[in-house]
């Protein structure tokens, strides 16, 4: 359990980052909070030939708020956006997320672009990039390229990073008026990664018709996906428990066959869908109403 | 062979300056270089919490750091709480309240709570939790755990005078 040798980068820009990255295109991996690469190297899971830790790179770290978005740099320990006031304040949703995120000890030291990047399909983070339209950006050779998050997962454990890019930094816009939000999800203990999670965005007119809605399920395959057949279901109809009830069979059939393995059967992780699907419109609306 | 570096940090108030292997993990430059021995190596990939240490103040887990990351580090380890042969309140309170029995998790469990009580010295049962919850005991049940806890806060509120968070130690 101890890694494998392997060279090491500190560089203090991003500039110096992407032309390490591109020196040893293949065989360099970021570093950022080290809290999924870590146990990864220590299982010789991953054996890269050179770490490019960024934790020393200027600029990658702070959060603020810029053109009704927050936008948290690369580098912020998940930590301080916890502690945030701007964030428990404005952006309740990706509070509500960064504390289903492992421990204290792991958020202490794991950051916001470190999760996005990893892209684990059971992670937070993605799910409300997903569920939020959230703006990605990086940094390579041929300069800065912003992705929308719908591009950037795009399997398990896979970004459209380019193995020469930095991602350095993530706008989550604001909610819109009228908005509710919810996040739920099943782990079997407390910081784990969620058996199955969902999180749902539900827009209500003063009627409580529902005008517009996003439903992002994680922990169901590759990547967190989009239940577009519930939203389309949801948006024109009048919010009552029926009809999330309704949505909820809805999403656990439009999803694909979901993973199976030793923590949850795909059977069950299909019936999580239906049940937690149900329960975070319920929430979203209560919240869209309030 | 990879490069080996030459890093400075300080550990429980003490500047040390090594060269490390990259592939050195943080908690193996503490018990193997430093001789600091008090931080145990449980599960060494981020879960059982024995190997919790402070970072800059915050509790990390350094079986999942190397000691490159820290250059230029301020860390303390379970070995920086008793001073001068007293026991610190919190290793006080685990004693009376029963809340270790092998002993293995505790220096992680102690480094924890540590924390916890600097930044929030009333927290309540949810918050002790949400702080315990980074961390596996096989012997005790956590309750013991949960009364130690209450107890050091107790101890500290009572040791310290009122005012914004100090050192403790």
């Amino acid at each position: 359990m101890k890694p494998p040798s392997f060279e090491y980068a500190a560089p203090k820009t991003v500039d110096e980052a992407v032309s390490l990255l591109k020196q040893h295109e293949g065989e360099a991996k970021i570093l950022a909070g080290g809290q999924s690469l870590m146990p990864l190297l220590n299982m010789r899971l991953a054996r890269p030939g050179l770490l490019v830790d960024v934790a020393r790179v200027d600029g990658l770290d702070g959060i603020r708020e810029v053109d009704g978005c927050l936008a948290i740099g690369a580098m912020t320990r998940q930590r301080s956006v916890e502690h945030s006031e701007l964030v428990k304040r404005h952006f309740p949703l990706v509070h509500a997320a960064i504390l289903h995120i492992a421990h204290p000890q792991n958020r202490n030291q794991g950051t916001v672009g470190g999760s996005l990047a990893h892209a684990d399909p059971a992670a937070e983070l993605p799910a409300i990039a997903l569920a939020l339209d959230a703006e990605l950006r990086a940094v390579g050779p041929g300069g800065e390229r912003r992705i929308k998050a719908a591009d950037f997962f795009v399997t398990y454990l896979t970004t459209a990073l380019e193995p020469t890019e930095v991602l350095t930094e993530v706008r989550f816009p604001a909610l819109p008026p009228r908005t509710g939000w919810s996040l739920i999800e099943l782990a079997r203990r407390h910081g784990d990664f969620a058996l199955t999670g969902v999180v749902a965005r539900l827009a209500a007119d003063t009627g409580g018709r529902c005008s517009a809605a996003q439903i992002v399920l994680f922990g169901v395959g590759a990547t967190p996906v989009r239940a577009r057949r519930t939203e389309e279901l949801l948006v024109g109809e009048k919010c009552s428990a029926p009809l999330f009830e309704r949505a909820g069979k809805t999403a656990s059939e439009e999803i694909e066959e979901p993973l199976s393995d030793v923590h949850a059967s795909a059977e069950y992780r299909r019936d999580l869908a239906r049940v937690l699907t149900r329960r975070a419109l319920a929430e979203a609306a209560s919240r869209a109403a309030g | 062979m990879p490069t080996s570096r030459r890093i400075r940090l300080t550990v429980n108030g003490k500047p040390h300056e090594v060269v490390v292997e990259p592939r050195t993990t943080l908690v193996d430059l503490l018990r193997g270089e430093l001789a600091l021995t008090g931080t145990h190596v449980g599960c060494e990939h981020g879960v059982c919490g024995a190997c919790t240490i402070l970072w800059n103040g915050k509790a990390v887990r350094s079986c999942i750091m190397l000691a490159v990351q820290a250059d230029g580090a301020d860390l303390m380890t379970v070995e920086g709480l008793a001073h001068d042969g007293q026991l610190h309140p919190i290793q006080q309170a685990f004693m009376e309240e029963h809340g270790l029995q092998c002993g293995f998790c505790t220096p992680g469990f102690l480094m924890s709570v540590y924390e916890l009580l600097q930044r929030n010295p009333n927290p309540t049962d949810e918050e002790i939790k949400e702080t315990l919850g980074g961390h596996i005991c096989r012997c005790t049940g956590y309750q013991s755990i949960m009364k130690s806890v209450r107890l050091a806060a107790q101890k500290l509120k009572a040791s310290s005078p009122p005012g914004p968070a100090t050192g403790v130690s």
